[in-house]
């Protein structure tokens, strides 16, 4: 990271927290409520941007069905928390359910990426047959959820002890699941840099960003890279969906929410770039917090909802590259 | 005479509906250095990716010692001992310089066997080790990229124009560790600077127009004007 980097990225957040505290009437609480529920947030889109990045950096196509992941995620993780679903575990501690359905979201999502990967082989040379793969591939699996649950949205109903536990932060009471969330996130934003910088194939991964015809010439096989970062990137996004569930609920538009704005991070962010997603993924999270704030007090949801484009077009006007783009 | 190491027999290859090589042939002696020349365009770049898999080959056959390698897959045939230095160095500019040599080994003691003989070749390499690709010179990513190529216990290197847009003194270098490298490796060189050419090789195959046009031992073209002069268009002092 540069310097002007750091202050590009330091007027960013600055402006949009002056314009929380400002649009608040200089109301000490809606800075925390901005804070917290925007690092939230910002945390949730980098689950789902992360694997986005990735795969676009590699293969240079945007996986349309990233945001199904997401949703997939959190319709499990609520299935096996509540009774009455389709899957009964059989466990009766609410809190043990929950890693239960997380960690089954996760692997769900893992398989599903391997298979979409499969899916996508023998079309890799075509952009737009990708494209238009993952795009189908999300209308199927969006259709798949609607058939196997139904379109009425699900509200978080079985509470567990950090879900319900209290902190406060400057005058007011969050839960303290957002801090497990932001935990469990940073630690996965940490996990996966290490992974990149520290390790054989994150290095490759990271060469084959930039030119993967050298790096195929170089004796490896690209392809298991591919198959690797697919199933990292899906299953991230479904362990994201799951988390996301005791919060969201799970319903049927929360997919295509999540996916345009992670797009908007990944662009913002600077395409190709790990750090632009994870900074980037803050910053529209930030964003939309203060939005949600302005739009209730003006009574206008819209704007909280077009907020990640909003933000994506002033970036790119100030510097078309993104945060951390390469000039290409 | 043993066998040799590369055979190419007829090959055709297309870019998209392009035509681009028809009927080359030629063969690379185990040792030594052998040289494609021939003017821009002529086909010598697509004739080192055609070897690699990188270019699709649609009739005739490519054996590397003594294999079929056509249809194989690039990452398959470089396994098979061969390593390639691209025109433009094609140079992981995000990675460091140990990243790009580290990413290059196909074992887990290649790097660490080789790195003295690296050093040896290119001591500058040492100093910029930690730095990131993209910020070397243009001569030092040629000489990162001949190093890449020298991690595994590669048999043959395909060299794509390592002189070009260098200063005179870093071509030296060049030159230098390109004729210490081929004592025990054997390479196939395209270069166009006929000087450079003709110091390092003991081979050349001339290409024209998509086809292997002449071949033989290189002290006896630098005595043939007439050739010189028709297929590359150059003096020779
Ligand atoms: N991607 C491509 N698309 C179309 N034509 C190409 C492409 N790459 C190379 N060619 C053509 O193939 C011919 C041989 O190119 P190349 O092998 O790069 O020549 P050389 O390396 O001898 O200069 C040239 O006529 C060039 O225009
Ligand atoms: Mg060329």
């Amino acid at each position: 990271m540069t310097r002007s980097d750091a202050v590009l990225i330091t007027a960013i957040v600055g402006a949009i927290l002056s314009f929380s505290f400002i649009s608040s009437g200089g109301n000490v609480g809606s800075f925390g409520i901005t804070i917290l529920s925007g690092l939230f947030q910002g945390m949730l889109l980098f689950l789902v941007a992360a694997g986005l990045s990735l795969i676009f950096g590699l293969m240079d196509v945007l996986n349309f069905a990233q945001g199904a992941y997401f949703m997939v995620g959190a319709y499990l993780a609520y299935d096996i928390q509540h009774t009455g679903g389709l899957i009964d575990v059989g466990i009766a501690d609410p809190g043990l359910r929950f890693i239960v359905g997380v960690i089954a979201a996760t692997l769900a999502g893992a398989v599903l990426g391997v298979l979409l990967e499969l899916l996508l082989r023998p079309v890799y040379k075509r952009h737009l047959f990708l494209l238009v793969l993952t795009f189908g591939v999300s209308i199927v699996m969006l259709e798949g959820i609607k058939a196997f649950y139904s379109v009425t949205p699900y509200t978080w109903t079985e509470f567990f002890g950090i879900r319900e536990a209290q902190f406060t932060f400057l005058g007011q009471n969050f839960t303290q699941y957002r801090l497990f969330v932001l935990a469990v996130g940073f630690a996965l934003m940490v996990g996966i840099s290490l992974l990149l910088n520290r390790t054989r194939i994150g290095i490759i991964i990271r060469a084959g960003v930039q030119d993967r015809e050298m790096v195929s010439a170089l004796g490896i096989n690209v392809q298991t890279v591919f198959t690797f970062v697919f199933t990292l990137g899906c299953a991230v996004a479904a362990f994201g969906g799951a988390i996301a569930a005791p919060f969201l609920g799970a319903t049927i538009t929360m997919g295509t929410t999540y996916l345009v704005a992670a797009i908007a991070v990944i662009v913002l962010g600077g395409l190709g770039s790990y750090e632009g997603t994870a900074i980037g993924a803050m910053i529209v999270g930030l964003a939309l917090a203060a939005m949600q704030q302005f739009s209730i007090t003006i009574n206008q949801p819209v704007l909280a909802s077009i907020t990640p484009m909003m933000l994506l077009i002033a970036v790119l006007l100030i510097r078309p590259r993104g945060l951390f783009g390469q000039e290409r | 005479m043993s066998a040799p190491l590369l055979r190419v027999r007829e090959i055709d290859a297309f870019i998209e509906q392009f035509h681009i090589l028809e009927d080359v042939t030629f063969d690379v002696p185990d040792g030594g250095i052998t040289v494609l020349l021939g003017r821009n365009g002529a086909g010598k770049t697509t004739t080192l990716r055609s070897v690699l898999g990188m270019t699709s080959v649609t009739s005739g056959d490519i054996e590397y010692n003594g294999q079929s390698i056509v249809g194989k897959k690039t990452h398959t045939i470089a396994q098979m001992g061969i390593g390639y230095v691209p025109e433009h160095r094609a140079i992981f500019s995000e990675l460091t310089v140990q990243e790009n040599l580290r990413i290059a080994a196909r074992h887990k003691d290649d790097l660490p066997r080789n790195i003295e003989m690296i050093f040896t070749l290119f001591p500058d390499l040492k100093r910029l080790y930690q730095l990131q690709g993209g910020n070397l010179s243009g001569g030092q990513q040629q000489m990162l990229a001949i190093a890449r190529a020298l991690v595994p216990d590669n048999r043959l290197l395909l060299i794509d124009e390592p002189s070009e847009g260098l200063a005179p003194v870093i071509i030296e270098q060049v030159i230098a560790a390109i004729k210490a490298l081929a004592e025990t490796k054997t390479v196939l060189l395209v270069e166009q600077n006929f000087r450079v050419a003709s110091q390092l090789a003991d081979n050349y195959v001339i290409m024209d127009h998509g086809q292997s046009v002449a071949h033989g031992v290189m002290a006896s073209l630098s005595q043939d004007d007439e050739i010189v002069q028709r297929y590359l268009g150059v003096g020779m002092h």
